[in-house]
Order: C-alpha cells, then structure tokens, then sequence
C-alpha cells in the first residue's frame, strides 16, 4: 500500500472546481512529481493534504489511515512536512531558529528543553545554507529561503516530503545540487512529492510524474511517457491546431522548455 | 397573558434600540474591518450632545437631532477613519482592539470632561402620549423606536443593495484592491459607513438614554448588547443582527418578568447580554489556518537574563530606600503599583508577546484575591494555589474559543469580565453583593509578614521573580515558538504544533500570573471586595501597558506606577479627572500601533546617553571600557532598566498577502 | 513620432528587503498589443501592479500617455482610462453579475451603457444577471471579469495571466474577445502562461527575467529565441 493515496478529491470554491477527482500517490523511496501549468490546482492539492484545505469530497489517506479529517498539525506529527510555494519561513528569526523552531515542535513538550544544536547544524549543513545561519529569515534571497524551509522539514524527519516549487530561485549549480539531495532523501527511504516548474528537474529525478490541468490529473507515468503525451502538451500550449504543434516545436522540446519559460 | 404581551412589546422596543445600534457596528466592521470596541462609548456621548442641544441650549428636539444625527455624528465617524482607524483592518487584530479601547476610555473621558457628573434627564420623544393596545400600554417613544429600526432596516437595505455606493461598500468587504482598480474609492466608502455607522450608534444611544439614564457608563456597556446581536449576524448579516437583536430584547424583558427576583438565578438577569455573547462565540465555527496572513511587525525587545537580574536587584534596592520611613497611605500606594505592575507583565506575556488582547486581566487578578481571602492561613503554598486556580479559570475562559482568534478571543474575555462583574462577584459565596472579604497577610516560610514595608518588599522581590520568569520564558523555547506561530501559523500547523493548546496554555499561564498579583493584593489590603476589580477598570490597565510598552517588563514597571497614580491624580483633581481618561484614551490611540511604547523612547534616550558618555568614560576610565566592549547587548545603566535595542521594524509582509487566501475562506 | 502609452524607465520594485524589480525598462506604442513573458517569479505580475499602481516603485519613471503616473493610487488610474485585469479572481464573489457590472460605472461609463456592452458581448450573463458572481464557472467570471475591459472604453489594458486554470477552449474564446477589444484600437499589455496564445493575438513580445526585461521583439523571433534567452541553451 502506498505511503500517501489521494482518492477523488474534489475542491470547489463557489463554482468553481480548483480540482476535480484528483487521484495519484506518493511512495517511500521514491520521487513524485506533480506538474501542470499555473491554476492548475497543484497547490490546492498540497493543502488538501496537508489539512490546510478541506476537500469538497475525497479522502486522503497516509500511511493506511483516512486522515481526511485528521487536523493540520496531527497529520504533520505523523510524518508529513511541507514547503510553501509562496514563502512562510519565520522572518523575524534567525536561520537557525527557524529550524531550531521545527525541531522544538517536533520534539513535544517532552523534548522541549533539549532541543540538540547538532541536530540544526546537521539539517543547515544538508541543505548546504549553514552560511546563513545567524541571518535573519526575512533577509535571505528567496532560494536559500525555499531551502531553509527544506532544512525546518528535514529536522522532524518525516516520512513524506511536500514540495511546493522548491527549485524556484535557485540558479543553475544550485538546482543540481537540490536534485542531487533530493535523490539522496528518496534512496533514505523518503516518499517526496513535489510541485515544480523547472522541467529539467522533474524529468531528471522522478520516477512517476502526475499531470494536472484544470483540476483533473490528465496523465500519469514516467517521465518518459509523459513527456510522448499529446494532453500534455496540449495542457501547456493551450489549444492550438495540432498540425501547428507539430510544425511549430517539436513536443520533446514544448514541454521541456515552454513551461519553464512562461508560467 | 396581557402580562406576557407587555413584556413582548418592551423586548421588542429595547431589541429595536439594539438593532439599531448594532446594525452600525456591522457596517463599519464589514466595509473596515475594524471591530469598533468603542461604538457604545460614540453612542454615550452623542447622547450627551443631543441632550446638550435639547436641553441645556434648548434648541427644539427636531433640530437637536438633526444636528446630532446628521451634522456632529457623521462628522466624528467621518474623522476617526480618515484618522483613527484607516488602515486598521490591515493590522494585526491586537492593534486595532487596543486603538478603539483608547477610544472607548478617551469617549469616556470627554464625557466626563464636557458634561461633569450630575443629575440629568433625557425625557422620551412624547412622554404624554400612548397607545392602549389590547391591555398594553405602548408608549410613543416605544413606538418611535420601533418605527425608526424598522426605517433604518429599509434605508440600509435600498443603500446596500440599491445604490453604487452600497454596492462598492459591499464589495470593499471582499477585496478593496479590486474596488480601486475598477475606479472605486475604498477610503471614501469607509468613511461613508463610519460616518453612517457613527449616526446609527447615536440614535441608538438617544433611544434607550431615557430608559437607562445618562449614565457614562451604562451607555457605553450597552455596546454588549450589540457585540452580541452582532455576533448572530457573524458580522456580517444586517438581517441576523436585527433577528439577534430582538431576540436579545425580549429575553432580556421576559427575564425581568418571569425570572425570580432573589437567589442565584435573579443573578443572571444583568448579564444576558454578557451570556449570549459568550454562547454565540462559542457557537461560531471553526477558524482555518490560512496561508500568507499579515505577518507580525515589531520584535519585543529581550535583554539577557543576567542584565535583567541586575535590574531587579537595582529596583529592590530602590524600593527599599525609598519606603523607608514612609507612611502607610504612601506604602499602600507603592504596594498597588507593585500590583498593577505584575498584572501588567501577564499582558506582556499574553499581548507582547503572543499577540492576543484580554479585556479582562483585572477580573483574573480578583479571581485569585477571592482565592486567597478564603485561605485561612496564606503562605506560599496557599499562593500556588491562588495562582492555579487563576490559571484554570484562564483557561475555562480561552477553551471554549479556542477554536477562534484575536477578536473573538478578546470579546469572549469582555463577556466573562461582565459575567464576573455583576453576577459572580456579588454572590453571598464571593465577596456579597458590595461586600468586602477579609484577607489575611501572606506567610514566608512559617514567618508572617506583618508590617507594611516588609510586605511591600516581598512583593517587589514577587514581582522581580515574575519579570526575570517571563524573560526566561522569551528567550526560550516559548518565546521562539510565539515568534514563529506571529510570523506563520500555517507553518506551526504544518510542523506539527497544535495552535490550539498552546494558545489556551499561554492565556492560562497569563491568567494565573494576574491572579497571583491580585492574591498579593489581597494581603496587603487586609479587606478586599468586588469593587477593587471591577470589570471597567481591565481597560485603563490594559491602555496604561500599551502607552508604556507592552512588549517589555520596563513598560509594565512604568505603567504599573502610571496605573496607581491615575486615581490618586482623579481624585486630587477632580475638576481634570475626565481630561486623565481622555489623554490615557488618546494617547494609546497614538501609540496603539507601536507596542513597544513609551519604554521605547527611553530606551532610545539610554541609548543616547550611551552614545554621548561612553567616550568621556572611556577616557577617563580605562579599566572599565573593555568591559563594555565585550558584552555587545550591554545598555548603559539608567534609565535603561531593562531591554535592549530594537530590530528595524519589519514592513507588513505583503510578499505573501497574495497566496491563495481567496480560496481558504470557509 | 507619438506619445507612447506607456512608457517604463528604470522602474525598481521590492517586497521588504527582497528587490524584485531592477530596473524595468519598457515602451509599448499606442495601439499595440504587447505580450509580456518570462519564468515565475519574474516579476511580471509585480509590474503590473507598479503600471496599476497596486504597489510602490522604489525607483524609476511612468508615463502613461506622455504623463507622469509613478505611485499614483489605482483608482484615480482607473477613472482615466486604466484597465486592469488582476491575476485570479477578479470579480467580487459575494455581489451579483448586475452589482458587479454597476460597480464597473466607476470608471467613466454609465452603468446602462456597461450592462448594454456585457450583455451584447455575453449573453451568458444576461441569463445569470441575479446570480452571485463566485457562483458561476471560472470561464463565466472571467467572462465577467472581461465585461470591464470591454465597456469602460480604456486607453491601456493590463490583463495578468487571463487563462489562469481555465479550460482551453474557454482561454481562445476570451482571447477571440482581447482581439476584439484590440482591434477597437485599445493598447493592451497581456501576461500569459500560454505562450502561443497571447503570442498570436500581440504585436510586439517581451521576455522578463530576474526583475528586468531581457529581449523584446516580434512575436516569431521571441518565440524562436525564447529558450536561448532564459535558458542558454535549447
């Protein structure tokens, strides 16, 4: 059984449907991508699993148990932790409380005065942002930001990793560096799923992509046969005459590059 | 069954008054976002003018109104948005409570400033004519009362729903960035409401004066009334807000009629208002996380431990030789101080820190004097007890909201101030109704402490130890934690910290602390009653830490002595008395969005004084320079108690006020 | 040569200490239509709160129509012929298609003449005059959304990610419609995420970057050199 099964979710606000019968997984040791163009209701699934968000209908289920109705911070004490797309690192504290912070809750009430230094270190270290240590979280350039986020995650050592756009800001060396890590985490045995625009990225290190378009996952596969889907790109070039699609860009190059360019 | 219908036709009558207030109160809270703690108070004091107008000046009643009504209130409410309150909703909820109590207590206090206390009669529109209906009698001013809600529901139906105006005013609820990007003007269209929202909470007050009596702060409490009408309508709802008034009205006149008139339950009556309030918050439904909330803004200051131990031991030694061979009035004072300043560093706590307001901290600090007064022998374990008890009932208060925030946490704490006021207090158990409880003084480790001075001592050496603990608790874990749940409690949630708890946990903690400086009180009063903590009282205090600091233990030591002179300046001056409320009102409005308040400019002075010393110092003494050198956070001594510098204020967060939070609405 | 209709020199933007805007130079010529490209997180949509005046510029110049605009309040924009479409939501959910519509009057015309246009142009929201916006489909309240850009008669037109999760077959008829408002000889300034689409109703194209503009050209050559600009190999 996988570690994260989304069922039917549907999400409508008002009349609008932000998503429709979604329906993927994430797994241990093993990368997930979830991809689409901007609207696409990518976020919206992420709060659906995190609880920040109630599903219309659907269920979410983790680690074998419903937890559609489970609250925010217990599905969070069961091993799930999340970035944030739009960045919720905690500005008025350091770098390293910020991560100190999220060791602190993780520990309980238990650990409350124990929280190791170690620990911080090894997670700023992993992220390669221990040069930012004392910053303030509120000065730091948005990448490092994103990271900081990653490291505040890493602390609690979850079993599922949530990542909202987590290369966004990151210039070209850093992005490879991020795969390179992200790769490591999975092959420790965590389940990542993951939010991103930067094509390269995702076609390099996950092993099952999901595509959402308006609500709906419209494929899903390797990155291989995502790449061959003619929904996909049709999902991020809008629709145009498919002579014109074929004429225009060759597909391999639309989805490799187009959506990184423009969304 | 006549007697039931009379009792219907008076519900209905004050439920129409309700209505009409409250109704102002949701249209400024909707277009504004600003919960207008002091509608009431405005409500008071147009009371005031228009009985000015009518009766000392004589002006005939249709122009007293209509100068009131159309003229003096729209004006005020057109001022205090452009002033007061712009920009409020867009500030953390803590700031704009603070802001509109200054109001609430500087209304007052013009009140009393303009209109010294004395007998005054406000008659109702028509005192001579009635109608008998069935075997009723209504009178006209019950029936012009009526009449006028029953206007006022239409006008503000055909304004809202009919006109661009009340369409715009609807829309800047949802989103005033796209009203002004159609063409609209948000500013304009909040001050129209304030304006009209002014006028509607001073016919309000016109039309129950007569009823209730021109009573400062009878008027000014009625707000409760509305708060709670408000509330059905979720603050929104016009139609749910009449419903609730009404049905407010007449349970509060069935309860006249057919409740009894001794024992516990003749208790309830006052407080109806207060219970309903309470029940429709804890009714509401839940509140959800949101992502790229308006983010905190100013740092508390924090100085180091050891820095802050030196500073208490400094104050004791202060204290010491200053209450030598003082007299027991003076010591009694420098005692209440030492009380204020204690309940004011649970403020510190609970609203420096963690960003929530309690309008009723002075009601915890009786909570654990009543605790005490029933010890028969105080020590120190009787005061653990005092304290937990405090504590519980804290928490008996923040549990039942605690699925809510801010605002509602806040009106939840005025409801049980109330609740306590006039009900619980006045009980035969507690201190009777306007008795008094002997206490006994507290003993230290089996020696009683009978004299004065040595009281006061061991209870600034209390309030050193409650400094140098809260401290503690900032520089820790706790106070990291309060940090990051300002900065993003979505981000809390996700990593696992349930909000909830903590939140009860902290208001608890900050509820047995205030009751752990009432029981002190207790025991240095010797007699205590209900009136040392009265409910209204929760609201100078809490102005008085804000306008001195409410994120630092300087700002509660100053406001702690600023509190206890207050009476004593009232009553050796009784001519000014109103003006102390009305610069304390005004000057919280003026310092409500810096917390850091006046303890700030003087840190910033110690810092001058630093800037301006140290060369002269080091020159001359050069052994104590590179002691200065090494310990970075080192203030000069002085006035700089404790604290330290500032971090720059942060802008508001805007970079996330963007995120999908149109979507997290419930 | 004629006045610009807008015209951006230098514009400089920052959201706390982080600057987003570094200097955006951009001319667009009365009557044109301009597409506006680039990664997330650009800048793109905080310059069209610069131009909308939803958000300060640190630094820089605007001109809108010859005239100095820099941090002027968006409502005065508004009212002399500014129209700007946000990105999301942009209809108020809680109000009526007709309550919304009558606020569109703000901007200069009579709110008879507004419903007259969005109805003619819509019939759609002639049927669904008394609903609440937030209840319709996403397409109808874009549609609603459009009504705006349609009957207040604007100089320059600002419309920010138009086909946000919407269907495809929806986005080419709101984009049948930007053709329509263009051709009426409105300037139109449009951020889109499909590339193509916006690419062929415009005239002129421009690829933003780290809060500046890196290329600008006709629409074919932005197209073909795109990748090479943000990418630096294809």
């Amino acid at each position: 059984m996988p570690l994260l099964e989304v069922n039917d979710v549907v999400v409508r606000f008002g009349g609008v449907t932000a998503v429709n019968q979604a329906r993927f997984t994430a797994d241990e040791r093993r990368i997930t991508g979830l991809i689409g163009p901007n609207g696409a209701g990518k976020t919206t699934c992420f709060n659906v699993i995190t609880g920040l968000q109630r599903p219309t209908s659907g269920s979410v289920r983790f680690g074998g148990r419903d937890v559609t109705r489970t609250a925010v911070h217990r599905r969070a004490r069961r091993g799930m932790a999340r970035t944030f797309q739009r960045l919720e690192a905690f500005g008025s504290l350091t770098v390293r409380d910020n991560v100190r912070v999220a060791l602190d809750i993780a520990g309980g009430f238990g650990g409350l005065m124990r929280s190791s230094s170690a620990r911080v270190d090894e997670a700023l270290d992993r992220v390669g942002i221990s040069e930012y240590a004392a910053e303030r979280a509120d000065s730091i350039p948005t990448g490092t930001a994103r990271l900081l986020e990653l490291a505040r995650c890493l602390v609690g050592d979850p079993k599922l990793l949530l990542l909202d756009e987590p290369s966004s800001g990151l210039d070209e060396s850093e992005t490879d560096a991020f795969g390179e890590l992200l790769i490591a985490l999975a092959s420790e045995g965590k389940a990542i799923l993951m939010v991103e625009h930067d094509m390269d990225l995702v076609m390099t290190v996950c092993d099952d992509i999901h595509v959402l378009d308006f609500g709906e996952i419209i494929c899903s596969g390797s990155p291989a046969e995502v790449r061959a889907d003619a929904r996909v790109q049709a999902a991020y070039l809008g629709a145009s005459d498919t002579d014109e699609t074929q004429h225009d860009l060759a597909p391999l190059d639309a989805t490799t590059t187009i959506p990184a360019v423009t969304s | 069954m006549s007697g039931f219908f009379a009792f219907v036709v008076l519900g209905v009558f004050t439920g129409a008054a309700y209505a009409i207030a409250a109704s102002g109160l949701v249209l400024t809270y909707a277009t504004t976002r600003v919960f207008n703690i002091a509608h009431g108070a405005f409500g008071m004091v147009l009371a005031f003018a228009f009985w000015d107008f009518s009766v000392r000046q004589g002006l005939p009643t249709w122009l007293s109104l209509v100068l009131v009504l159309g003229v003096v209130a729209p004006a005020i409410g057109w001022f205090i948005q452009r002033f007061v309150t712009r920009g409020l909703g867009d500030a953390p909820v803590s700031v704009s409570l603070v802001v509109t109590v200054g109001l609430l207590v500087g209304l007052i206090g013009v009140a009393q400033y303009l209109w010294p206390p004395e007998a005054r009669i406000l008659m109702p529109f028509r005192p001579e004519t009635g109608y008998q209906v069935g075997s009723t009698y209504v009178t006209a001013h019950q029936l012009i009362t009526i009449v006028c809600s029953v206007l006022v529901a239409t006008l503000l139906y055909l304004l809202l729903n009919r006109t661009r105006v009340g369409t715009a005013m609807r829309a800047s609820v949802d989103n005033p960035e796209l009203l002004q990007l159609f063409g609209g003007r948000p500013d304009r269209v909040a001050q129209l409401a304030w304006a009209i929202g002014i006028s509607l909470a001073a016919l309000g007050g016109i039309l129950l004066a007569p009823v209730v009596g021109l009573d400062y702060y009878a008027l000014t409490l009625l707000v409760i009334n509305a708060y709670a009408a408000a509330m059905l309508g979720r603050l929104k709802s016009l139609p749910l807000t009449f419903a609730g008034a009404m049905a407010l009205g007449i349970l509060e006149s069935l309860a006249v009629g057919y409740l009894p008139t001794d024992g516990f339950i003749a208790g309830i009556r006052p407080v109806i208002p207060a219970l309903f309030l309470f029940l429709l918050l804890v009714l509401l439904p839940q509140a959800q996380l949101r992502i790229g909330q308006v983010k905190g803004i100013v740092s508390a200051p924090v100085p180091s431990l050891l820095r802050a131990a030196i500073s208490g031991v400094v104050l004791l030694l202060v204290v010491i030789v200053v209450t030598t061979g003082m007299s027991e009035a003076n010591l009694l004072l420098v005692g209440t101080a030492a009380t204020f300043a204690m309940v004011m560093l649970s403020l510190v706590l609970l609203t420096g820190y963690g960003g929530h307001v309690s309008l009723a901290q002075l009601t915890f600090a009786g909570v654990g004097a009543l605790t005490y007064s029933k010890l028969a022998e105080p020590n120190l374990y009787g005061l653990v007890l005092t304290t937990l008890i405090a504590a519980g009932v804290g928490a008996l208060v923040a549990l039942p909201v605690l699925r809510l925030t801010g605002l509602y946490l806040a009106l939840a704490t005025l409801a049980f101030g109330v609740l306590m006021d006039k009900m619980i207090f006045q009980e035969e158990w507690a201190f009777g109704y306007n008795g008094t409880l002997p206490a006994d003084r507290l003993s230290v480790l089996g020696v009683k402490i009978e004299s004065t001075s040595g009281y006061v001592l061991v209870m600034v050496v209390f309030l050193v130890l409650m400094s140098l603990a809260v401290l503690a608790l900032r520089r820790g874990v706790v106070g990291r934690l309060l940090v990051a749940m300002r900065d993003s409690p979505s981000a809390c949630g996700t990593l696992g910290l349930d909000q909830r708890w903590f939140r009860v946990g902290l208001f608890a903690l900050s509820a047995g602390l205030a009751g752990l400086a009432g029981a002190l009180f207790a025991g240095l009063r010797g007699t205590i009653g209900a009136a040392d903590f009265q409910f209204f009282n929760s609201l100078p205090l809490l102005l008085l830490a804000v306008v001195f600091g409410i994120t630092s233990v300087t700002g509660a030591c100053l406001g702690g002595v600023g509190l206890m002179l207050l009476p004593e300046l009232q009553a050796n001056n009784p001519e000014l008395a109103g003006l102390f409320f009305v610069v304390l009102g005004f000057g919280a409005v003026a310092l409500g969005r810096d917390p850091n308040g006046l303890a700030n400019q003087l840190f910033r002075l110690g810092r001058w004084v630093r800037g301006q010393a140290e060369p002269w110092i080091r020159e001359r003494i050069p052994v104590w320079a590179p002691n200065l050198a090494d310990d970075e956070e080192l203030e000069p001594v002085g006035l700089d108690l404790i604290g330290e510098p500032l971090p720059a204020p942060r802008a508001a967060g805007d970079l996330v006020a963007e995120e999908e939070t149109s979507h997290a609405t419930p | 040569m004629t006045v610009p209709m807008l015209e951006a020199i230098g514009i400089h933007a920052a959201y706390g200490r982080i600057e987003v805007l570094r200097g955006v130079d951009l001319t667009i010529p009365r009557g044109a239509v301009m597409a506006l490209l680039g990664p997330n997180g650009a800048g793109k949509s905080t310059f069209v709160k610069v131009i909308s005046g939803q958000k300060e510029a640190t630094a820089g110049d605007l001109h809108l129509g010859g005239v100095h605009v820099r941090n002027a309040s968006s409502d005065a924009l508004a009212r002399v012929g500014l129209c700007t479409v946000p990105e999301g939501r942009s209809v108020f959910p809680n109000l009526t298609v007709e309550e919304n519509l009558r606020l569109m009057s703000y901007a200069g015309v009579p709110a008879d003449a507004v419903m007259e246009t969005a109805f003619r142009y819509f019939p759609r929201l002639l049927e669904r005059r008394r609903q609440l916006a937030g209840t319709m489909s996403g397409g109808e309240q874009q549609m609603l959304a459009m009504s705006r850009a349609l009957a207040s008669d604007p100089a320059l037109l600002l419309l920010d990610e138009l086909s946000m999760g919407l269907a495809p077959l929806i986005v080419e008829e709101l984009y049948d419609t930007v053709r329509e408002i263009a051709e009426t000889g409105v300037t139109i300034l449009c951020i889109e995420q499909f590339a193509r689409t916006a690419l062929r109703v415009s005239d002129y194209a421009a690829v933003m970057t780290g809060g500046r503009i890196v290329a600008t050209g006709e629409p074919e050559e932005i197209m073909e050199s795109m990748a090479d600009v943000i990418l630096g190999a294809a």
